[in-house]
């Protein structure tokens, strides 16, 4: 009994085992078979697909990205590191990218912490699931049409052609940074709103009574408590938004109007038009890498700022 | 008590709703008292130290902290700092963060270096020394209700506020976190303010122990006075363990009343409020009050039907005919082998002013009582 322990080691369950001598360490051993066999099949699916459509394809596009172009387009085996030499030549996009991506998720955590904030603290108790529903309900559209939307409310028949009406003529909105950061904020809020909302609603408001008794203004309380707890979640929607931004490809296309280009919008362009399959194979295995350095960096900070383990023992 | 009350409450009502929680209370809680507000649950008591912390607003009334109306002063403006329920230390901070917390929002401000000496003082107070970098979940249940102490007590606050603060504790820890509480009240020498439902725990800590019930304060009084003289046949109830029997009033002399119980028995009882010929009352007889001894004289005659070993003291669960059942509770002296066994007969005495004669009324207490009688003789 004792060498078999309750740990289900794929290792070690079904493979030789020294006990076979002893005594009944046999039903033991199949239930522990048997469990592992559950775990096994339960996993599968997960497995097979992650392994069809993530893994294999990724493996393809690091493949491809030390080739080279075919003459006629696609892929030609070779072993060489010129497409990342390369990059420099989409530095735009990297730029425009690299700066959007943060700048936006920013500008999302701004409009959508405030809301969090009401919905998970202030909102009575019949209205927030609601309220909740009304944040969420939007998603159920497609973005391409929302963002469709915005075309004609940004362009020239849109808020121009009524700030006309006042006076403020050839206002141009469609197409600049500004749409796209616009067009950003609206179409990422709700990944934003509710891991905030989800850390604020566990709160425990007898936190924010302690500070005030200890003399804390409702500010200081804020910032010192409310805003530190939530911070997990601040750094999951943070990171959600972010990573989705680094590869966006439709918002700057429609409200961009090519104008503002994304990596995302290059990768279109180079796996489809201009079909240089080993150079986006570089850049999409570039974006990859910061997005996972993205994440490994919000991680450390939500688990340095939050005393993580002790919000899940309240 | 010419002093000014630390804590005064003046015809103070809380309603929620159509609920009523607090309904017109005047208090006065003398200063550098340990004082416990004991009802049961949903009685008013909590809520009346919301209030004296800031955290509710009385709907009628005001309340005082020192003499100072506290109206429209928020909690952080308050000179009285409270330990919660659970504690609620800050899980993001560690023990000397959180003890520091209310020393770091001092205007002006204060330096780092005494926040620092005032936090190791507080520290060492609740025998904590050494644990200041210590993350709070890493404490146990009685370190933490240490923290949560030190935390309040640091701010030297008028008064204390302490919400049933031993109620997370087992039993051991419990007794142990009591008389400390007690030593550092005296030490201390600012008034507690202590919620609990434990009327043992009220009993056996204050100077003086406030009975609340339905949002009214019943009875005001050392524990002594609560426990011999109850004003009420709830407090009378709900403060240490009594025998309910119920009988009608056959005559009347003075401070005493006799009272005629359902099998004939006459006995003699004091009365706290006035009662008339024939009125039906109950009688609170405490256990420790009656003394058994073998059949011949006595006042009622029953048969021991449970007896409940304590060591220093043994309880009976005594059958009377015609009356029900009695709790009885007796000293053990060691090697006087006077303990009775279940079946055998007993012969009851008391002493003639022991009983106390309330007019009958069957309020929620009464009923919870009879339950737990029902409990111990199951």
């Amino acid at each position: 009994m004792s060498e078999t322990g309750y740990k289900p080691d794929p290792d070690n369950a079904t493979g030789g085992r020294k006990s076979a001598g002893s005594q009944p360490a046999f039903p033991m051993r199949r239930s522990i078979f048997r469990k592992n066999l559950m775990t096994a099949l339960l996993l599968a699916p997960a497995t097979l697909w992650l392994v069809v459509f993530l893994v294999l394809p990724f493996v393809a596009i690091a493949i491809f990205s030390v080739g080279e172009r075919a003459p006629e387009g696609g892929y030609q085996a070779a072993l060489t590191f010129a497409q990342y030499a390369n990059l420099p030549a989409r530095a735009t996009a990297f730029w425009n990218t690299m700066v959007l991506a943060p700048v936006g998720a920013l500008a999302c955590l701004l409009v959508a912490y405030p809301v969090a904030y009401y919905l998970a603290l202030r909102a009575p108790d019949r209205w927030r699931l609601i309220l909740l529903a009304l944040i969420v309900i939007p998603f159920w559209t497609s973005l391409l049409m929302r963002t469709y939307a915005w075309i004609y409310i940004l362009g020239g028949r849109g808020i121009p052609a009524l700030l006309a009406y006042v006076g403020i003529e050839d206002l141009r909105l469609i197409n600049t940074p500004g749409a796209v950061l616009l067009g950003i904020v609206y179409g990422y809020l709700p990944l934003m709103i509710l891991p905030i909302y989800v850390s604020l609603e566990r709160l425990d408001r007898r936190l924010l009574e302690a500070s005030a008794d200890l003399g804390a203004t409702p500010l200081s309380t804020f910032l010192g408590v409310t805003l530190r707890l939530s911070l997990p979640g601040v750094m999951t929607g943070f990171s959600l938004v972010m990573i989705l931004l680094l590869g966006e490809y439709l918002i700057p296309t429609l409200l961009g109007g090519g104008k503002v280009f994304f990596i995302g919008n290059a990768l279109v362009d180079l796996f489809l038009q201009s079909r240089n399959w080993p150079f986006g194979s570089a850049i999409a295995i570039t974006l990859v890498l910061v997005s996972v350095v993205v994440l490994i960096i919000a991680n450390r900070i939500s688990t340095r700022l939050s005393g993580a383990r002790r919000v899940d023992l309240i | 008590m010419t002093a000014v009350p630390d804590i005064e409450f003046r015809a103070v009502t809380k309603r929620y709703g159509a609920v009523t929680a607090v309904s017109g209370i005047d208090l006065a809680i003398p200063p550098s008292a340990f004082v416990a507000l004991l009802g049961p649950s949903g009685c008013g008591k909590t809520t009346c130290l919301r209030m004296i912390g800031g955290f509710e607003q009385p709907s009628e009334g005001q309340v005082l902290i020192r003499g100072r109306d506290m109206a429209g002063t928020p909690p952080y403006r308050r000179p009285v700092n409270m330990v919660f329920q659970q504690y609620a230390l800050f899980p993001h901070l560690d023990v000397e963060e959180n003890i520091s917390y209310g020393l770091r929002q001092a205007r002006p401000r204060l330096s780092s270096r005494e926040i620092a000496t005032r936090a190791g003082e507080a520290l060492s107070m609740v025998q904590l020394a050494g644990y200041g970098r210590r993350k709070i979940h890493e404490l146990s249940g009685g370190q933490q209700q240490r923290v949560a102490l030190a935390r309040a007590l640091v701010n030297k606050p008028a008064v204390l506020l302490l919400d049933e603060p031993l109620a997370a504790l087992d039993k051991k820890l419990r007794t142990d976190m009591q008389i400390e509480l007690q030593n550092l009240q005296r030490e201390i020498g600012i008034t507690f303010v202590l919620v609990t439902h434990d009327q043992e725990e009220a009993l056996s800590m204050s100077d003086f122990v406030c009975v609340m019930n339905g949002g009214r304060v019943v009875q005001l009084g050392q524990p002594s006075e609560i426990y011999d003289e109850p004003a009420d046949l709830f407090v009378a109830d709900f403060v240490g363990k009594t025998n309910l029997v119920s009988g009608k009033v056959a005559g009347l002399s003075g401070d005493l009343v006799d009272v005629a119980l359902a099998d004939g028995t006459v006995i003699s009882a004091r009365k706290r409020v006035p009662l008339s010929r024939g009125e039906a009352v109950s009688v609170s007889l405490r256990p420790e009050s009656l003394s058994l001894s073998a059949p011949g004289g006595g006042v009622l005659k029953g048969v021991v039907r449970n007896r409940i070993f304590l060591g220093s003291t043994a309880e009976y669960a005594i059958e009377i005919q015609g009356i029900g059942s009695l709790l009885a509770k007796a000293d053990h002296v060691i090697g006087q082998g006077n303990l009775f066994k279940p079946g055998e007969p007993v012969a009851i005495r008391f002493a003639a002013g022991a009983p106390l004669a309330f007019p009958h009324a069957n309020n929620n207490g009464t009923n919870q009582r009879e339950d737990q009688h029902a409990e111990i003789l199951s």
